[in-house]
């Protein structure tokens, strides 16, 4: 019986010849990833692993994002249990605020530490992020990330798949964060629990590596335990010029399992917002109505790379944000902060009267730089809009695209680009 | 194993970011945490529930985040058991791996109200609610998950085994 691209990647690591949905394996790891509020619980349960040391100081990768620069006492000191650990452990990736830091999930692609036919772990739930790349990589929790950091290995159960059958091409001002949203309104946001969603089709050789960063991202938030992506041209051009491991490309078999195929034509895809409070509330630009918008969050994990820049700033370029808006602009990583800085797209965002953060995850799951007061509405670039996950339960999140989130800053309600 | 206490009721995903908002995260201290479980989707929770109360969803339940702290602080709030009719994929291995029992029944996500009176088994799956008398079946946990639960998570349970 043939296998999808992630049974592949499950059964080499669990060293087998083949796996099937359903299936309990064990299973090596080649990345384990912590940030500042999941790691200290990990390092809290490590001991109780009977290990002093961690399996492999290079495979670790502990990222001071979430609530980094530290936004109060407490909050200081989980980032120093966790800076402690890595100068304990002698962790090789561990990054310090400001030391070409960043977004976890936007940096580790960046540093070339995921690639191709991995097999990864994060206690963070966009680790699934990787799939772009080619790898499997899936969020776990604090203990789960314990045990990995101290065996190298954990367990899985094989997926089964949902195969995304994309074609055409994208419209102008449509982007991977349309397609992803399309999708959750589509199957909803338990349409894929404990399956892998497996991108195919000759739509994808379109996608920018940006694009599909972002659509695997948040294929947690349609349940998913993974998505991922066909290796191609473009992805080894990224793994080469990121300087990433030497891939191991893998590809799903002709007559590989899929308990159900969805397809979806880019030409036919508009900008696309889900509404509060569940990123499968979508709808199209078109069908939102008059929303009048307090706050727009160009940022995050999802969208905060700088690709994503370089559209919201060709939007916002030459205009003023609406004097009723507070545009909140965070680069994802130190290096896109920098290459934005280069490519001028700061003084625009400055220019226009956005204001540019320190890369962080902060405002998108209500930590800090941006939070929503009762009543408040904000369209945001980030992956959830779940009830006060940015504010005040009566706050209310529109998920957008940066070409959307950048019009609507500017025109003061939800607007097409 | 057994347990049998008062239920709270929820409805379909309900996600992490409801069961303990991330604006507590700055600490990893679950008991702590556990004054502000489910404060965004009830804010009287925390003061309400008694050592050994039962909570029931719907579907989907704890989807999103894959913060430990979320099944951490419900089971440090006092609550024996959680019954949905499915749960979020990161929730079911995080509140195994932690030691707090849930049991898929749809079944009995569906029928159970608020405030009934509840027992489970956790060798047999029997959920019974004791208002209505009616019992239903969940798939009961393994030998070895029952363990695991009992020995209060994987990292107690694999010390013991080493």
């Amino acid at each position: 019986m043939g296998m999808t691209m992630t049974q592949k990647i499950l059964a080499a690591h669990a060293g087998k010849d083949e796996v099937h949905a359903g299936e309990l394996v064990m299973a090596k790891l080649d990345l384990v990833l912590g940030n500042d509020i999941t790691t200290p619980v990990a390092i809290g349960e490590f001991p109780k692993f009977g290990r002093k040391t961690v399996f492999d100081r290079e495979k670790i990768a502990l990222v001071p994002d979430h609530f980094a620069p530290n936004k109060d006492i407490k909050a200081a000191t989980q980032c120093a249990t966790m800076r402690c650990f890595a100068k304990e452990q002698s962790i090789k990736n561990y990054f310090e605020v400001g030391h070409d830091c960043g977004v976890e999930h936007a940096l580790l692609p960046e540093k070339g530490l995921v690639t191709a036919g991995d097999c990864i772990i994060g206690a963070d739930s966009h680790t699934c992020t990787y799939g772009a790349v080619g790898a499997f990589s899936t969020g776990v929790g604090s203990t789960d990330m314990a045990c990995g950091m101290a065996t190298g290995e954990t367990w899985f159960r094989v997926p089964g798949a949902i195969k995304v059958e994309v074609k055409g091409k994208f419209r102008p001002n449509v982007s991977g964060k349309d397609l992803i949203l399309h999708l959750i309104g589509m199957i909803g946001v338990d349409g894929a629990r404990y399956q892998s969603l497996e991108f195919a089709g000759e739509g994808l050789k379109s996608l920018t590596m940006d694009d599909r960063f972002t659509i695997a991202n948040m294929a947690i938030e349609a349940g998913a335990k993974n998505g991922i992506f066909p290796v191609d041209e473009a992805t080894l051009e990224y793994l080469k010029a990121h300087g990433a491991k030497e891939p191991v490309v893998y590809s799903a078999d002709e007559d590989a399992v899929y308990e159900r195929t969805v397809g979806i034509d880019l030409d036919g895809l508009e900008p696309t917002v889900a509404f509060p409070h569940l990123p499968e509330n979508t709808r199209k630009i078109g069908d939102v109505g008059d929303i009048k918008i307090d706050q727009v969050v160009i940022g995050s994990c999802t969208n905060g790379r700088i690709g994503d820049m370089r559209i919201a700033a060709g939007i916002i370029k030459g205009k003023k944000v609406h004097p009723d808006v507070r545009c909140i602009v965070i680069p994802a990583t130190q290096r896109v902060w920098l290459e934005a800085m280069k490519e001028g797209l700061l003084e625009i965002f400055a220019e226009a009267g956005c204001v540019v953060s320190t890369p962080t995850c902060g405002p998108c799951l209500g930590g800090y730089m941006g939070i929503l007061a009762k009543g408040e509405k904000c369209v945001a670039t980030t992956n959830r809009n779940f009830v006060g996950r940015m504010g005040h339960v009566e706050s209310e999140i529109y998920l957008a695209s940066p070409a959307v989130a950048a019009a609507s800053a500017i025109a003061g309600r939800i607007t097409a680009p | 194993m057994k347990a049998r206490g008062k239920v709270f009721k929820y409805g379909d995903n309900v996600d992490t970011d409801v069961i303990i908002p991330a604006r507590y995260l700055n600490t990893p201290d679950m008991q702590e945490l556990a004054k502000h479980c489910m404060e965004d989707i009830d804010a009287s929770f925390a003061k309400r529930v008694q050592a050994g109360d039962i909570m029931v969803a719907g579907k989907n339940f704890g989807c999103g985040s894959s913060r430990e702290h979320a099944p951490a602080s419900i089971k440090a709030a006092g609550v024996a058991c959680v019954i949905a009719a499915t749960f979020a994929r990161i929730f079911y291995r995080n509140a195994l791996n932690i030691g707090l029992p849930i049991l898929e029944c749809p079944e009995a996500a569906e029928s159970i109200e608020a405030g009934h009176e509840v027992d489970v088994d956790f060798e047999t799956g029997a959920i019974t609610d004791l208002d209505t008398g009616k019992t239903f079946r969940a798939e009961p946990f393994p030998p070895f998950m029952q363990e695991l639960i009992a020995a209060g998570g994987l990292g107690a349970y694999m010390s013991k085994r080493a």
